[in-house]
């Protein structure tokens, strides 16, 4: 749409879109997240790596105020989405949301068939005009998230009927069909097979082009392959954070390191 | 007495068979637990299912042939007795017992659903036999097709059943336009928005409404409710006088089954997986965008299925139509007239001291059929709903 105004990749990766500064996070007995701060930056990819359960998921959630929906989950600290602090009264968070798209760590296909869970949020937002536009939003949707092969004879069929990895690009589908302006995805490729995920990050590098896109991954290789930007969490906090290819060649912290290579996880 | 004393008796010999199997396998083991087919106990269930089973297929055909005589209950001990034996002799290691436990437990089973089919089966043969009676004395066509209810105990009565239809489907109509929404709405605010402490008091009281005898909801009708409806609606707006109407029984009838369908759509709302909301809410959807199209259509099965419960009780219900509609029959659309349903009709017709045999109170029979049927036709009509609709979305 406004590719005339895209700035050059290497331009572009400097504005900041997220900026996070002294984040905590506590659920009823722990201290999930502990003084996150970071800046996250437009047009670009940034992948969170850390051992299970150090808070990736946490941090992601907090970044489109979905901790909200937890009742016994707290939030502080300051949190800006293009210089606007998102905990403000005045921001109503379901814009937000819509503007901070996410998909989450287990699939969530809603009970509908395949082409409503991927019109869900064009429709809501009222982004298309008439029918046909939809469909070719879905169409466009599914194509990009890999799946359209695969279901376009059956897309009255439910979304809930779809394999492990298909309800995966199922919901990057749905995620996509909003064109939000920023995409936080956690461990989109858990269930994927080496070609879907060659698709999927395919879609990442492409989405880059627009959107700020934020992933979790267990997987290193992804992590390089795709990420400009490179976070590691560790028990919480976040111990390092610098360019990719920086992060996963020279570490500086000893923790990294000893992740990367595979001594500690 | 004897048959108390007979089953009794089995009870003591299957209690003795478990541990008296369980030993006799280990013995044939040698002790050592690890060298059985299956679990100790599971030698213990083995003899108590063999000894129990032959003995109480004897004892209840007994029963049904000959009942209690004492030859029969020793018999029935003896061949507990000889079961016992023969299956402590099959309790080696390598008896499966496990298998024989799980025949066991499927036939228990399927016992217990065959008893829920045989009565089902049992009231409705009882009912066909006294409505083909009925049938008899009185032509069907008058029954199902005549406009006017007039029983009278001289005979020569009009029986037709369309007014007490008409009746009954007009009164439950008025109390599930009231109940479904109401009901439904508040499960919503009860599932999605209520604060923990807001539900920790209203549920229980929500659940103690619903356990307030009909009769109690019926008097509330008749000293209430009736009058206040005649007295600001009827009359002021020149339908009628009548203190018992179908609106009052509606009405009431509708407050009854609020909590009914709340308590029950509650708990199916409260099922569906948080991860649906989430997905839906992580697009940017309201809550009530989320509730409208994603919460509710996840738990419609349920939800349907709650309605149709609330339907069938609406029809089956009485109390609260003697004390808030009245007993007049009558083919009416004024909802501020006195109407009456069938099973109200049923009540009065075998409450009088009127001959058994005559029509005037064999019609009751058939009209417990025709209430039977709507309902049977109510709940598979729901069945169809509910599966045409899984079909959909799982
Ligand atoms: N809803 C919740 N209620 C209470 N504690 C929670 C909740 N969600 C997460 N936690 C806790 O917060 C910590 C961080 O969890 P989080 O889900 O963010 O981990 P993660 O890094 O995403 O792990 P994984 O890689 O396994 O997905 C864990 O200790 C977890 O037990
Ligand atoms: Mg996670």
């Amino acid at each position: 749409m406004e590719d005339t105004l895209t700035e050059a990749p290497g331009t572009a990766a400097d504005t900041t879109k997220i900026t996070v500064r002294g984040l905590q996070v506590y659920y009823a007995g722990t201290h999930a997240v502990r003084d996150v701060d970071v800046d996250i930056p437009a047009k670009a990819v940034t992948a969170l790596i850390g051992p299970s359960g150090c808070g990736k998921s946490t941090f992601l959630r907090c970044l489109n105020r979905m901790n909200d929906t937890i009742p016994d989950a707290r939030v502080t600290g300051e949190i800006c989405i293009d210089g606007e602090e998102i905990h403000d009264a005045r921001v109503d968070p379901v814009q937000l949301r819509a503007k901070v798209g996410m998909v989450f760590q287990k699939p969530n296909p809603f009970p509908k068939s395949i082409r409503d869970n991927v019109a869900y949020g064009p429709k809501i937002h009222g982004l298309t005009r008439t029918r046909a536009e939809l469909n070719e939003v879905v169409e466009k949707s599914l194509r990009r998230a890999a799946l359209w092969d695969e279901v376009k004879d059956r897309l009255d069929a439910p979304g809930t009927g779809l394999s492990g990895g298909q309800q995966q690009r199922l919901c990057i589908a749905r995620a996509i069909a909003t064109a939000p302006e920023i995409l936080l995805m956690d461990e989109p490729c858990s269930a994927l097979d080496p070609i879907a995920t060659a698709q999927i990050e395919e879609l990442i590098d492409e989405l880059r082009n627009r959107f700020a896109v934020v992933i979790v991954t267990h997987s290193m290789q992804q992590a390089a392959r795709v990420s400009q930007r490179t976070a590691f969490f560790h028990l919480g906090r976040m111990v390092e954070y610098g360019d990719t290819g920086e992060l996963f060649t020279n570490p500086a912290d000893p923790r990294t390191e000893s992740y990367i290579t595979g001594r500690i996880g | 007495m004897t048959a108390t004393w007979t089953l009794l008796t089995l009870l003591v010999i299957a209690a003795a068979s478990f541990p008296l199997g369980r030993a006799r396998a280990l013995a044939c083991a040698g002790g050592d637990s690890c060298a059985l087919h299956s679990l100790p106990r599971h030698y213990g269930w083995a003899s108590v299912l063999l000894t129990l089973g032959p003995a109480l297929v004897l004892f209840v055909l007994l029963e049904m042939t000959a009942p209690a005589t004492p030859a029969g209950s020793l018999a029935v001990v003896a061949c507990a007795l000889v079961a016992l034996a023969w299956a402590l002799r099959r309790m080696h290691p390598g008896f499966r017992a496990r298998q024989t436990v799980e025949r066991g437990v499927l036939a228990l089973l399927m016992l217990a659903a065959c008893v829920a089919i045989a009565t089902t089966a049992g009231i409705v043969l009882s009912m066909l036999f006294e409505t083909q009676n009925f049938f008899a004395q009185y032509g069907w066509r008058e029954f199902f097709l005549s406009a006017t209810w007039a029983p009278r105990f001289q005979g020569d009565s009009d029986l037709g059943i369309l007014p007490l239809l008409w009746g009954t489907l007009y009164i439950s109509l008025i109390a599930l336009v009231l109940a479904v929404p109401v009901g439904l709405f508040a499960a919503i605010y009860m599932a999605e928005y209520a604060g923990q402490r807001f539900r920790a008091i209203v549920k229980p009281g929500i659940e103690v409404l619903a356990g307030i005898p009909t009769i109690v909801y019926g008097l509330f009708a008749l000293i209430t409710v009736g009058p206040l409806l005649r007295d600001y609606f009827a009359q002021p707006l020149g339908l009628g006088s009548s203190g018992s109407s179908v609106m009052t029984a509606g009405l009431v009838m509708g407050i009854m089954l609020i909590p009914f369908v709340s308590s029950l759509s509650d708990d199916i709302i409260a099922q569906v997986p948080q991860s649906l909301r989430d997905g839906s809410l992580g697009l940017g959807a309201t809550r009530s965008e989320t509730i409208r199209q994603v919460v509710v259509p996840a738990a419609l099965p349920g939800i349907v299925g709650a309605v149709l419960l609330a339907a069938s009780r609406a029809i089956g219900e009485t109390m609260i139509v003697v004390l808030g509609a009245g007993a007049a029959a009558k083919l009416n659309l004024n909802p501020f007239e006195a109407m009456t349903t069938i099973t109200v009709k049923i009540v009065s017709q075998l409450t009088g001291d009127g001959d058994f045999a005559a029509p005037e109170t064999l019609v009751a029979f058939a009209l417990g059929l025709t209430l039977f049927a709507i309902t049977l036709c109510l709940n598979v009509l729901a069945l169809a709903i509910v599966r045409k609709y899984r079909e959909q979305y799982e």
